[in-house]
């Protein structure tokens, strides 16, 4: 069948696509062609430029912001919003699924694209007819009335399908469709999937589970630091997930790391058995059972995915700030310790830098000086009183030694860019003096040089003898930095490696499967 | 970067004055407001002929406003933390008739029931607190319940009737310092007021100095130190003379007193304490409070306690000054309060105000109020124009703000493409925070339900 799906008249052809964005280079040169009734899977690391290439071709980014041809059933279609796009056939399924929680199944079907009766008012009537007929298409038995939020997740996605079918779609886009689904929920997805391809449907799909690519798709096209790598045949054999591993890997590392000679010394903390619940569905654990060791002067690095659970492992770890708790205990110099808040947390030597440094890490409003003293505000204060000249001071000598470009403390944080910014909330907890510091994508929306200055900050912190805990998307910067490497998937911590031992490959392949990998180094 | 390292390096006079209001961000539009207030001033100075800046009159603007003022000071710690306050009014009649029966029908004396005053209202303020903080109720729905249920509790204790208040208490709304006769035509307490605030004045800015030589950081030149603490010291011995010039028994109004060691008190609570700082991180960005260790119900649950508790004084301070409270007490003050806090340049969003802008902001709608009833224009007319004001100050606000972004383009645009408008997003959300936070802390299971 792959054969021949492959054979088919080429449907879509995306020519030499180039999208900047001011100082980014998002795509660059971009080719993509994917056949009539074909699944074709786009892979890639974080960042690699997939969800930019398909908001270029929904005309979520209009025509006119990027270079090139979109060739679409054999013309050239200049797509000037979604509005359009959908009008011929394309049809794209965010990550995030946009459908209205307390609207019901038919309402959000129809939402925007209301069936009318002769007056003018909405067929209620004609649309739950459709619905019902759609719903059976996709497989779902629920009745239509069912608010949105009253079904799982995996439903979810089904009804953002039907709604699609319901715009007669041609060519169905679904950006990571089974990130948030468990196992027999992806499968039937998957299955629809298969289906829609039998009656004439064309899909993309962008997915960070290399398995399951493997298993639907007919094609796979691999995007690397936005520019076109390859695109494989699964038809014509030798197409496995290590094959894909190495098309999305295969670039050098960099020299952009700061020498460092580390000695780590012993364990002092440790994690044993950490499971979490999702916080709104207890049938979701979002840390199953993790278990791992920080060792005094070591940077242990946190591999992977997005939405792999890695944020939330930290979280449920730094106070509870995220889930609920269900068992598992955490131990710092022999002693079990139990963080409530995060009060607690902080009081017990760890530290956190989230990954939304907007969202969750600052105070915009804020100053610089107020924002460094905020997480023991405490250490400057008698009786309650803050003493503003030792905030000031303080903050002058950490915008001093982290060089954080600003005229003055006094400015507000808004003013600094995001590398900056990084800066003074790295100053915020290595004011805490803790112990333990765990660092979420500490670089995200930085540019290289601050980069490099964030690693040199890390390597100074480990070279103290605290531990550093460092999430991040990107390998080579785990690979760069840290000591030891845990890969976790799917909320669990799947193996466990000392990065000189460790290459992207081996990384990937525990990032993408529940399987242990080889090469399992014992560190008690 | 290197445009940010440019710009604002100068600290000059007008600067530093702008920080007597405190925030950076939102100091410039408190100086604006500072000077629309001097501007009305001026403009009914000259309208009345003279009528404004009469001694009697000024001591009727203070005693007549003195409560609206007070609620300001709680209800911009409110605002700031993301909340609104709609009960005060009646938090505030509730404990002025309670007050007034304890000393008319129960004999209690004076000082003993202001204790009840202040205790009622902090009890008033704790359930309310509660019910925001720890059960995740929106401020708006509790407050709009405090407002029923307290005008209700009002003419509950006071059958709907007036209840007198003896001579004794009312010294508190309406009275004056002792005036003895010392053959000088000046009420000499005032003096002595007078120069305890211009000593406070030159001691703050010596202060201010010494501080930033202990920073390092560069201050202002002295003859600009000098130029500031010059104007303000003039405008403090003008207030003193009009003051102490009034009529014979008058002096600067108790209730003023009471006002500003309010005043004072607060700001200082708000700049230089940490619980005062834990308000504004709420407000800005709770979320990010949160995770910095900040226990956001604490800080919820003080903003709406404290709130009552300054409502119980407005109460008696109202009760004192018309020597009677009764079941119309209190009606319409949350409005008020709210106006003066927020054209005193407070972000509807939270995270931005001060206690001193909202005290100009308070001060603007006095002023305006008076000067308009010295011009005989009709009630009316009055609230027509107070509303007016109102939207434009802070519609001025929303688009000076606006405006100022092009030249700002640079670094705007490069935040919006590394984080798109993730900053915005918590002031958004900020209503859910208690509720968020009770489902993080639930440990058992069996109590994981999906709550939306």
């Amino acid at each position: 069948m792959n054969a021949a799906a492959a054979a088919g008249p080429t449907i879509l052809e995306m020519r030499s696509i180039t999208k900047e964005f001011p100082g980014v280079k998002a795509l660059e040169n971009v080719n993509l062609t994917v056949h009539a009734g074909e699944i074709h899977a786009i892979c890639g690391e974080n960042g690699a430029g997939k969800s930019t290439l398909m908001k270029v071709l929904s005309g979520v980014y209009p025509f006119g912001t990027y270079e090139g041809d979109i060739v679409y059933n054999g013309e050239v279609v200049r797509f000037r919003d979604i509005k359009q796009s959908e009008h011929a056939g394309i049809v794209i399924i965010h990550q995030e699924l946009a459908l209205i929680p307390l609207l019901s199944i038919t309402e959000n079907i129809f939402l925007g694209n209301e069936p009318r009766n002769r007056i003018g008012a909405i067929d209620w009537i004609e649309a739950k007819r459709r619905a019902i007929e759609l719903l059976a298409r996709v497989g779902l038995q629920d009745d239509p009335d069912t608010l949105v939020k009253d079904i799982g997740v995996g439903k979810q996605q089904l009804v953002e399908i039907a709604k699609a079918l319901n715009k007669s779609v041609k060519l169905l886009i679904l950006d990571e469709p089974t990130a948030a689904l468990n196992e027999s929920d992806s499968q039937h997805l998957l299955d629809l999937l298969r289906g829609l391809k039998g009656r004439g449907i064309t899909s993309i799909i962008i997915s960070h589970k290399l398995n399951e690519i493997e298993a639907v798709s007919d094609s796979i096209t691999i995007l690397r630091d936005g520019k076109t790598i390859e695109t494989l045949d699964v038809g014509a054999g030798g197409v496995d997930e290590d094959r894909i591993i190495r098309g999305m890997v295969g670039r050098t590392l960099e020299n952009r790391f700061p020498e460092r000679t580390s000695t780590p010394g012993e364990v002092f903390f440790e994690v044993r058995g950490w499971t979490v619940q999702h916080p709104l569905a207890a049938d979701r654990l979002v840390a199953k059972g993790s278990s791992f060791t920080v060792r005094r002067g070591e940077v242990v690095g946190f591999a992977g995915l997005m939405g792999a659970g890695r944020t939330e492992l930290a979280m449920s770890i730094f106070g509870r700030s995220y889930g609920t708790y269900v068992s598992g205990e955490i131990i710092k110099d022999g002693q079990v310790l139990n963080l409530r808040t995060v009060g607690d947390a902080i009081d017990a030597g760890l530290a956190y830098v989230s990954e939304d440094r907007k969202a969750l890490g600052l105070n915009l409003l804020d100053d610089i000086k107020s924002s460094v003293v905020a997480a023991k505000l405490g250490k400057i204060a008698r009786a309650g009183v803050v003493d503003k000249v030792a905030e000031h001071n303080i903050s002058e000598e950490y915008r001093k030694s982290l060089r954080i470009k600003t005229p003055t403390v006094d400015e507000g944080v808004n003013k600094l860019s995001g590398g900056n910014q990084q800066k003074v909330v790295l100053a915020r907890w290595m004011f805490t003096d803790p112990d333990l510091l765990i660092l979420d994508e500490p670089t995200r929306g930085i540019d290289v040089g601050a980069k490099t200055e964030i690693y040199g900050i890390i390597r100074d912190l480990a070279a103290q003898g605290k531990g550093v805990i460092m999430i991040s998307s990107e390998l080579p910067e785990l690979l760069g930095v840290s000591d030891r490497i845990y890969t976790i998937f799917e909320g669990a911590i799947t193996s466990e490696i000392a990065a000189k031992d460790a290459d992207p490959e081996t990384l990937l392949r525990g990032m993408t499967s529940d399987r242990t990998t080889s090469k399992k180094v014992t560190q008690r | 970067m290197s445009d940010t390292s440019t710009a604002p390096k100068k600290s000059g006079g007008i600067r530093d004055l702008g920080k007597m209001f405190g925030g950076t961000s939102s100091a410039g539009r408190q100086f604006g407001i500072l000077g629309a207030l001097i501007v009305i001033i001026v403009l009914f100075q000259v309208l009345t002929g003279g009528k404004t800046l009469d001694p009697n009159n000024l001591i009727n603007i203070i005693n007549g406003n003195a409560y609206v003022l007070v609620l300001a000071v709680g209800m911009v710690m409110v605002i700031v933390a993301g909340h609104i306050d709609l009960s005060v009014g009646s938090v505030a009649a509730f404990v002025g008739i309670v007050v007034a029966q304890s000393m008319f029908i129960w004999n209690v004396p004076w000082p003993v029931a202001m204790v009840i005053g202040l205790a009622l209202g902090a009890i008033v303020g704790a359930w309310q607190g509660w019910w925001v903080a720890y059960m995740g109720v929106p401020a708006f729905i509790v407050t709009l319940a405090g407002m029923l249920f307290f005008r209700g509790a009002n003419q509950f204790v006071g059958n709907s009737t007036t209840i007198p208040v003896p001579r004794d208490f009312t010294f508190i709304g309406g009275g004056f310092l002792p005036d003895p006769d010392l053959g000088i035509p000046f009420n000499v307490p005032t003096l002595i007021l007078g120069l305890l605030v211009a000593a406070a004045v030159v001691w703050q800015e010596v202060r201010l100095r010494r501080n930033q030589r202990r920073m390092g950081a560069e201050s202002a030149p002295v003859w600009v130190s000098g130029v500031k603490v010059g104007v303000l010291l003039a405008v403090v011995v003008f207030a003193t003379y009009l003051f102490a010039s009034g009529r014979v028994g008058t002096s600067y109004p108790i209730a003023g007193i009471i006002l500003g060691v309010l005043v004072l008190g607060y700001s200082f609570l708000t700049n230089n304490t940490t619980i005062g700082r834990h308000v504004y991180a709420v407000g800005g960005n709770w979320r990010a409070a949160e995770l910095s260790g900040v226990n956001i119900r604490r800080v919820n649950f003080f903003v709406m306690a404290n709130m009552s508790v300054l409502a119980a004084v407005a109460g008696m301070l109202w009760i004192a000054r018309s020597v009677s409270s009764g079941p119309g007490d209190g009606v319409g003050w949350e409005l008020d309060a709210i106006a003066a806090v927020f054209i005193g340049g407070a972000a509807v969003s939270g995270g931005i105000g001060t206690v001193a802008g909202s005290i100009v902001g308070g001060l603007v709608i006095a002023v305006l109020n008076n000067g308009l009833q010295l011009l005989s224009v009709g009630a009316d007319l009055v609230q027509m124009i107070k509303g007016l004001v109102l939207l434009l100050a802070v519609g001025i606000d929303v688009y000076s703000k606006r405006q100022g972004r092009p030249s700002l383009i640079g670094r705007m645009t490069r935040r919006r493409t590394t984080g798109g408008d993730a900053g915005d997003a918590p002031q958004g959300t900020q209503t859910p925070t208690p509720s968020q936070g009770g489902a993080a802390e639930t440990a058992r299971p069996s109590d994981l339900t999906p709550q939306g």
